[in-house]
């Protein structure tokens, strides 16, 4: 019929107060914007001065050889990053499969108001000051023994178990409820279902979740203070039984030093570090990525 | 649409050998198989609830052997609920519980002595959107149920491919059985769900609205198949769609509000009800 000319269309009538909502709209929209920036530049920004800082003590030597003995120019840290592996390998060990049997067991078998504590338990220990978690390592497995690699990993192990534990509440939560049905429904036990449907269909998020932990304990240094600080061995330590060189106290110490050479191998020692908690972050995208495409089906 | 009465007019037209049935069957000791096959299932005085809620109110129905039977009845009358009891699914939800006899051939599937993972073995149960495992190919899929009775290769591989061609999806998939079940189509993926069940060989299958996630095409062939399929089990089919009833029932019971008001031969549900509430969904005045 066409009887409206664009000119006097009720959809471009403007009022004062229009104009008004408009520019408010405009301007929240401009500060959200500007605060997710910032979140991105922060990033850059400490890994950018990392890296600039960092780069010109870190050599391929770097990495491979072991420190030098004191006075003596050169050297790595090798025995650190063998450390750091050792210790969140063993942290892995015992948080990771105690961290997804209690996700399993919440998601799957606990009435709903032990799994709400459950949960709730987490989250608190997921809270505690990581110095808190040092300390009590501290009075409970070096205090009249002595530092160890096996203290320093415990501590680091219950740093890593809320994150992981958490994490594989939320994906096994996300398994729907039409595949416990269709495998019950085919007279398989619980367990099974768990074992065989569950469990395959969450893989890719319970590697999510673990590595995120693996990634977040890789860089703790309060709890290492108190319990594989002390360390005056050079080499490569293996028994964990000693207290383990590990980067993050490393990087404190040699940022501790008068000297700046140590201050720029803080620095390179500091670029390792996060290279390979980044690395861990895009590993760990890359399966949460793919099991969310699973759960979508 | 006039139904169908009896079993007998359907001319059967299967092109595959028959599904080696096993001689015996193990509900609480073994026992002789006995000829007929397909066994029906009777309910009798069931109650079933949610938390202080009573949702089936005393029901007591005959599912006779090799016969669909249709359950119909507007949404939250408690059609689902009951078929849920008949092979103890219902408990498996939270503060959900039942009371009552669920009878297989005589013996009560909620027996102390009974294991409910046999009661679903012998009872099937098929949902309403097509649920087939992701992490699994179409193979693995329909072997799911099979493989932790500790099946050997052999037999497992001719029991799948039995319960793919009973299904009519040998053609279609069996140069693909490695690929991943959920690549299929909707209506594939339901008749695949169904392979899945009978592949562990039920006595009875239970379907839940087993339709109402598919196109017409699809539904019509999950509707052919329910007619193929009562030559060997005894069906229970919930719906919402009255002319789905009245093509693939033998007799159809008629829920309201968790009691079940009329149940009959479905020509007699449909065109000569004998209670009032009946006939006025039938005729669609409500629900």
């Amino acid at each position: 019929m066409g009887a409206v000319s664009p000119e006097t269309s009720p959809l471009l009538a403007v009022a004062p107060r229009d104009r008004r909502r408009r520019v408010v709209n405009r301007i929240m929209e401009v500060v959200a914007s500007i605060a997710a920036l910032a979140a991105v530049a922060l990033l850059l920004l400490v890994i950018g001065s990392v890296v600039v800082k960092g780069i010109s003590a870190l050599s391929f030597s770097f990495i491979t050889q072991n420190p030098a003995p004191f006075g003596q120019p050169g050297g790595g840290i090798a025995n650190s990053i063998v450390g750091t592996a050792e210790l969140v390998g063993i942290a892995s060990l015992i948080a990771i499969p105690i961290g997804i049997l209690i996700g399993i067991y919440t998601a799957e078998f606990a009435p709903s108001w032990i799994g709400n504590s459950v949960r709730f338990s987490l989250d608190i220990l997921n809270g505690v000051p990581t110095i808190v978690t040092g300390v009590f390592i501290f009075g409970l497995l070096v205090v009249g023994s002595q530092q160890s690699g096996w203290a320093g990993s415990v501590a680091l192990a219950i740093v890593m178990l809320p994150i992981v534990a958490r994490s594989a509440q939320e994906v096994l939560a996300l398994v729907p409820r039409s595949l416990h049905e269709a495998a019950l429904a085919l007279g398989l036990k619980r367990w099974r279902v768990v074992l065989r449907i569950v469990i395959p269909t969450a893989a890719g998020g319970l590697v999510t979740g673990a590595v995120l932990g693996i990634a977040r304990v890789a860089g703790e240094t309060a709890p290492l203070l108190f319990t594989s600080s002390v360390f005056s061995n050079l080499g490569i330590t293996t028994s964990p039984s000693q207290a383990l060189p590990n980067i993050p106290v490393t990087i404190f110490t040699l940022s501790e030093s008068p000297s700046p050479t140590d201050h720029a191998r803080a620095w390179a020692a500091a670029l390792i570090l996060i290279f390979m908690v980044l690395v861990l972050n895009i590993v760990a995208r890359t399966f949460h990525d793919r099991s969310r495409r699973r759960l979508r089906g | 649409m006039i139904p169908r009465d009896t079993a007998s007019d359907r001319q059967v037209t299967e092109p595959d050998p028959p599904i080696s049935i096993p001689q015996t069957r193990i509900i609480n000791e073994e026992r002789e198989r006995p000829q007929q096959r397909g066994h029906g299932v009777s309910v009798k005085a069931l109650n079933a609830y949610y938390g202080d809620n009573r949702t089936i109110k005393n029901i007591s129905i005959e599912f006779p052997a090799s016969e669909v039977t249709a359950i119909i009845g507007p949404s939250g009358s408690g059609k689902s609920t009951v078929i849920r009891c008949i092979n103890r699914m219902h408990e498996e939800i939270p503060r959900a519980r039942a009371d009552g006899r669920v009878e297989l051939d005589g013996t009560d599937v909620y027996d102390s002595r009974v294991d409910v993972t046999h009661v679903r073995r012998l009872i099937g149960m098929v949902f309403q959107k097509p649920n087939p495992f992701p992490t699994m190919s179409i193979f693995d899929n329909v072997a799911s149920g099979l493989k932790l009775t500790g099946m050997r290769k052999r037999g497992l591989r001719d029991r799948v491919n039995q319960a793919l061609r009973s299904v009519g999806l040998w053609d279609e998939v069996h140069d693909r059985l490695g690929t991943p079940g959920v690549a299929l189509s909707g209506g594939q993926q339901q008749r695949l769900c169904i392979a899945r069940t009978i592949a562990v060989e039920p006595e009875v299958i239970l379907m839940d609205e087993p339709c109402s996630a598919l196109d017409p095409v699809a539904t019509l062939r999950i509707e052919e198949l329910i007619g193929e399929l009562k030559e060997r089990y005894t069906i229970v089919i919930v719906t919402h769609n009255m002319q789905q009833a009245a093509r693939v029932a033998d007799t159809t019971a008629f829920m309201l509000d968790g009691e079940l008001i009329e149940h009959g031969p479905t020509a007699q549900i449909f065109t000569k009800p004998r209670d009032e509430r009946t006939e006025r969904y039938v005729t669609g005045k409500f629900g």
